[in-house]
């Protein structure tokens, strides 16, 4: 039998503010916790500095008439047509959205409106293998296969290095990421809206296209849109298949070698000993940087953007 | 009577007219090639996935035929036939090594305080919007980070163009991505642990360590792992941070630390140099190292799994 009539027991003030050896380990742990979140604004800062000084250092010095209307990407020379470099990655872009978004968009409409389950489950982890290969392997794909067995038996005139197959290879790249964040959009579509659609009489193609897909359109652009900003930042795969060297004289032809901003970038810090060179060689590498982090950065916060009205919306 | 015939009669024909029109006279034609169209779609990402393994191996496997050890025990040189990973794989430990040491911790504890301690604020936003603009930013951005700050102003630290600083380097660069993964595995904790812990009377870090933490910790693993996979198969920033492609003297052993202060290279980077040079032979160590990178990501999501597996016993 328990005394359930015991007289309650009083509290000291200081038994209430517990012992304090605890209360003190609790504030060092946040501390450190605290430290480690904040790590994250050292790091943005980092970014900001390490670009900012020589970027600035370039575009105070330069010569504005190279970097915007000589023709071509010279920099050990001091040359610097950032349209080169632009038009580039417009190019590899392009073609790389030709073939991601159709692909990734129709594999995330079928894992979400007609896969059934068991198939979903085998699919969606071949996708992430996919997203989990690393560019050095695509660009080696892209050199290997893509263009000797796809681009050059289509045009007889491509060199085996072309921006063409390079961007082939990014389009591949980005198939599993514009896959996994329209899939999210579509599932987020409330079953409502769908049965609404049957219960009018509407096919499956047709609840898809007309109902389905227009309720989930920021999501699907935000795909798009960070599907743009990876191909426009990848580096290894342009730099492998583009088989351009340091310098690169002002060309629209996808057939040929070619360079984007990130590759290069990478051709600049590769080959010499130091990043170094003539006048404003270094600094060059620094603006293209600088010209790349703000272009992506847009386009990433555009997307975040569109995903937040997907979420506020259901 | 008369009156329920007619609409039986006209009702019939409505029907067949109804059906006709919706059919328009045929089966669902548009619906079927459009799912044929989303079936292509999957099966062409599939098969680029084994048109590309089958390829890196139909390449690549007459490497370890013909010389397996060479390969894996020679250092980088200029010719294909005497060409190995030896430095590259060593490179490659210990950049994965940096992220374990520096990445995991402060990402997890980033993680730990924006789910667990941080207020709902603008800071905490402020926060959480620069974690995932950080995601976002080209690796080769971080190159140029690593490139400033770890090469050139730390220098008397990290030696410069040196393992220490594209260590470093790479270990910011998947910071972002274990924060992330980890605070989503937190989240995912119910609150009626966290809600019972508190009702025994233990502070906020007492509940984390012995609540949150380990019923956190299969979803974090497999979030590290991602991470330290994309570690591993990164090559843009190394290149800026001073990576050797051409040759790179020394032989000491696999981990010898004296490493860290000295000129690497890294299976990427291998792989990149050796895929870029049209002369014959490079296309298959290229493949080669493609085979040994595959083997060494593979060795550690297997790991990732059974680990995952026996946090996920001991949670139930």
């Amino acid at each position: 039998m328990t005394d359930v009539s015991a007289p309650a027991t009083a509290f000291t003030l200081a038994q209430l503010r517990g012992d304090p050896r605890r209360t003190r380990k609790e504030a060092i742990v946040r501390a450190v916790l605290t430290a480690a979140a904040a790590a994250s604004i050292l790091i943005s800062a980092g970014i900001i500095y390490s670009l900012a000084k020589e970027t600035f250092t370039f575009v105070t010095e330069v010569e504005w008439d190279t970097v915007l209307f000589s023709d071509g990407w010279f920099p050990r020379q001091g040359v610097y047509d950032i349209r080169t470099l632009i038009v580039g990655s417009l190019i590899v872009t392009v073609i790389a959205m030709l073939v991601a978004v159709p692909i990734g968009l129709g594999a995330a409409i079928y894992l979400s409106e007609y896969a059934r389950p068991g198939v979903r489950k085998v699919l969606k982890p071949t996708l992430e293998v996919l997203a989990g290969i690393p560019s050095v392997v695509l660009g080696f794909f892209a050199v290997s296969v893509i263009s000797p067995s796809l681009v050059r038996p289509l045009f007889a005139d491509a060199n085996l290095f072309n921006l063409a197959a390079a961007g082939i290879a990014v389009g591949i790249l980005s198939i599993p990421l514009i896959a996994s964040v329209s899939e999210d959009a579509l599932r987020s579509v409330p079953n409502a809206l769908r049965e609404a659609s049957y219960g009018m009489g509407a096919r499956r193609v047709t609840t898809v296209t007309k109902v389905v897909v227009p309720a989930a359109v920021s999501g699907l652009v935000a795909a798009g849109i960070l599907a743009v900003s990876r191909a426009i930042g990848e580096t290894m795969v342009v730099f492998i298949a583009g088989g351009a060297a340091g310098n690169q004289s002002f060309s629209t032809d996808a057939l040929s070698p070619g360079l984007t901003m990130t590759a290069a970038m990478a051709t600049q810090a590769q080959g010499t000993d130091q990043v170094v060179g003539e006048g404003l060689t270094f600094q060059s590498l620094y603006f293209v940087g600088a010209v790349l982090f703000v272009v992506t950065l847009a386009l990433n916060i555009v997307a975040g953007r569109f995903v937040r009205r997907v979420r506020q919306s259901y | 009577m008369s009156f329920t015939s007619t609409i039986g009669v006209g009702g019939e024909a409505a029907a067949r007219s109804i059906e006709a029109q919706l059919k328009r006279g045929g089966g669902d034609t548009t619906g079927r090639i459009f799912k044929l169209l989303l079936q292509l779609s999957l099966v062409v990402s599939v098969g680029v996935l084994v048109v590309l393994f089958v390829d890196v191996f139909a390449t690549g496997t007459s490497v370890f035929t013909t010389r397996a050890e060479s390969f894996l025990s020679s250092g980088i040189r200029t010719s294909a036939d005497a060409a190995g990973v030896f430095q590259a794989i060593r490179g490659t430990l210990w950049i994965g090594v940096f992220t374990v040491v520096l990445a995991f911790p402060i990402g997890i504890a980033a993680a730990v305080y924006l789910e667990e301690y941080a207020t709902k604020g603008r800071l905490t936003n402020f926060i959480d919007l620069n974690i995932r603009n950080l995601a976002g930013v080209p690796s080769i951005v971080y190159g140029i980070l690593g490139l400033t700050l770890f090469v050139q102003r730390f220098e008397g630290f990290t030696g410069g163009r040196t393992l220490m600083a594209a260590g470093i380097t790479l270990a910011i660069l998947v910071l972002p991505i274990v924060i992330i993964t980890s605070a989503e595995a937190v989240r995912a904790v119910p609150n009626s642990l966290r809600e019972a812990g508190y009702g025994v009377g233990a502070t906020r870090w007492e509940v984390t360590r012995t609540q949150v933490l380990p019923y956190a910790l299969p979803g974090i693993i497999t979030g590290t792992v991602l991470a330290l996979a994309r570690s591993i198969g990164e090559a843009a920033p190394l290149l800026l941070c001073g990576a050797v492609t051409g040759l790179l003297p020394g032989r000491q052993g696999l981990i010898d630390p004296s490493q860290l202060t000295e000129r690497f290279t890294a299976l990427p980077i291998v792989i990149a140099d050796w895929a870029r040079t049209p002369r014959e032979g490079f296309d298959e160590i290229a493949a080669a190292a493609i085979i040994v990178t595959l083997a060494i990501v593979l060795a550690m999501n297997t790991l990732a799994i059974a680990l995952r597996n026996r946090f996920e016993k001991k949670r139930n």
